[in-house]
């Protein structure tokens, strides 16, 4: 089976800084994979050269069939869906308007993004304000993109982070529903984690590999 | 292009219209502006001067790069920009979205500034509404080299105290044109040569966002 990941000696370099220093992975589709290290570690800069926000320095690599040294990235970024650790919206925009931007950006139907408000919960307070909303709203929020998204590839970067009890419990139930319609999943944390859709971790440090 | 374009300017000004940062920020200022150049110049000589076509647009000017600034700082959260790109939009067209959206913002507050021309530097009103259709062009064109400028330093918040710096100088034939072009009709001449000025930098900024924005938004 073709890997939807495959990196060999990824290098990613920022201000002449090797934030990656020669990565090799290979992910396989329908699979979870936790990536986990220290603060600085690399986690962040492994996902966005995943999501082809990061340009590949040296080494070689594709993800979801598309080389990350020839591929135009707008071409990856359109296939993947992405959560990063600080805040992913508009903020003076409401919940229900910053999903609907991003329903009519994707050419998906709007009535997804009532039912994907009401999958996370935050059906009360779609019509509040992103910068109102707490830290966790604004996790649902994100996760709540992620479904209207519906993407190949789902690019985690610390998703349990500001997630309560149940909120935890609804992410573990998202991303089992991902990797069983045959998305790839790949999130980040500091310390490993417990969940029925993670099946491989990845350890991180100074930018490569570890054992 | 156009349907992203439509999206991303109903997004800016659905920002505009909830946060209503220029409403209560950059008006009061652009009137304040407007209202210290006629006490500077003194209450005859405001009159007398036709000073008022040029300081309209030195303070329409200034507004735009308060403008820009705010128009780029919503797209500039490292967080958004990641999750706005990888919804994969057509970058000429967030360009032009952004840039319409930005036109109509800044027409608005010209519209304004008119009316304060009017009053505090006692610019005719005659020679106003006939000099409208090119305010409205040196306006329009003003929003294009806004927003291209403004991508420019998107990327880097220290960059974003670069703007002026960067947009000044190529602001500078609209100034010249726009006011030129108001005086004229306030002198109750033809506004016509001055026109060509205005449409061609329309054009040319219109056409190099189209090509640079999305690569000054990888940058």
């Amino acid at each position: 089976m073709t890997p939807v990941v495959a990196l060999r000696d990824a290098v990613v370099v920022a201000g002449g800084f090797p934030l990656l220093a020669g990565v090799t992975l290979e992910i396989a589709p329908g699979t979870g994979t936790l990536l986990v290290g220290a603060n600085g570690a690399g986690k962040t800069s492994l996902l966005r050269l995943l999501g082809g926000l990061e340009r590949l320095a040296a080494g070689e690599g594709s993800v979801l069939g598309l080389d990350l040294r020839r591929a135009d990235r707008r071409d990856l970024r359109r296939r993947v869906g992405w959560l990063g650790h600080d805040g992913s919206f508009y903020d003076d925009l409401s919940a229900r308007e910053n999903l609907r931007f991003a329903a009519d950006a994707l050419g998906r139907p709007r009535e997804l993004v009532d039912a994907a408000l009401e999958r996370v919960g935050l059906t009360p307070r779609a019509a509040t304000p992103t910068r109102r909303l707490s830290a966790g709203q604004r996790r649902r929020l994100a996760l709540a993109w992620l479904v209207v998204r519906r993407a190949e590839l789902w690019l985690l970067d610390e998703p349990y982070a500001a997630l309560d009890e149940d909120g935890r419990a609804l992410l573990d139930e998202l991303l089992v529903d991902v990797v069983a319609s045959g998305g790839t999943v790949v999130a980040s944390a500091h310390d490993p984690v417990r969940s029925p859709a993670i099946t491989a971790t990845v350890r991180l440090a100074g930018g490569r590999v570890v054992p | 292009m156009i349907r992203v374009a439509g999206r991303v300017a109903r997004k800016d000004l659905l920002i505009e219209w909830r946060s209503r940062v220029l409403l209560w920020q950059v008006v009061p200022f652009g009137a304040m502006a407007l209202l210290l150049a006629g006490l500077a110049l003194g209450p005859t000589r405001a009159g007398s001067s036709g000073a008022g076509p040029g300081l309209y647009y030195l303070v329409m000017v200034l507004v735009t790069l308060l403008a820009a600034q705010r128009s780029a700082q919503v797209e500039r959260g490292a967080g958004t920009r990641a999750s706005v790109a990888t919804l994969g939009l057509d970058p000429a067209g967030v360009f032009l979205g952004k840039a319409l959206a930005l036109c109509v913002e800044l027409w608005a507050i010209g519209l304004v500034l008119g009316a304060g021309t009017v009053l505090f530097l006692h610019t005719a009103l005659r020679a106003a509404l006939v000099a409208s259709p090119s305010i409205a062009a040196t306006l329009a064109a003003l929003a294009a080299a806004g927003t291209l400028y403004g991508a420019l330093t998107t990327g880097d918040g220290s960059a974003a105290t670069l703007l002026p710096v960067l947009a000044l100088p190529g602001f500078s034939p609209l100034l010249i044109a726009g006011e030129r072009s108001f005086s004229a009709a306030a002198a109750g001449g033809a506004t016509g040569s001055w026109w060509v000025i205005t449409l061609v930098a329309l054009v040319v900024y219109l056409a190099a966002g189209v090509v640079l924005y999305g690569v000054l938004e990888d940058a």
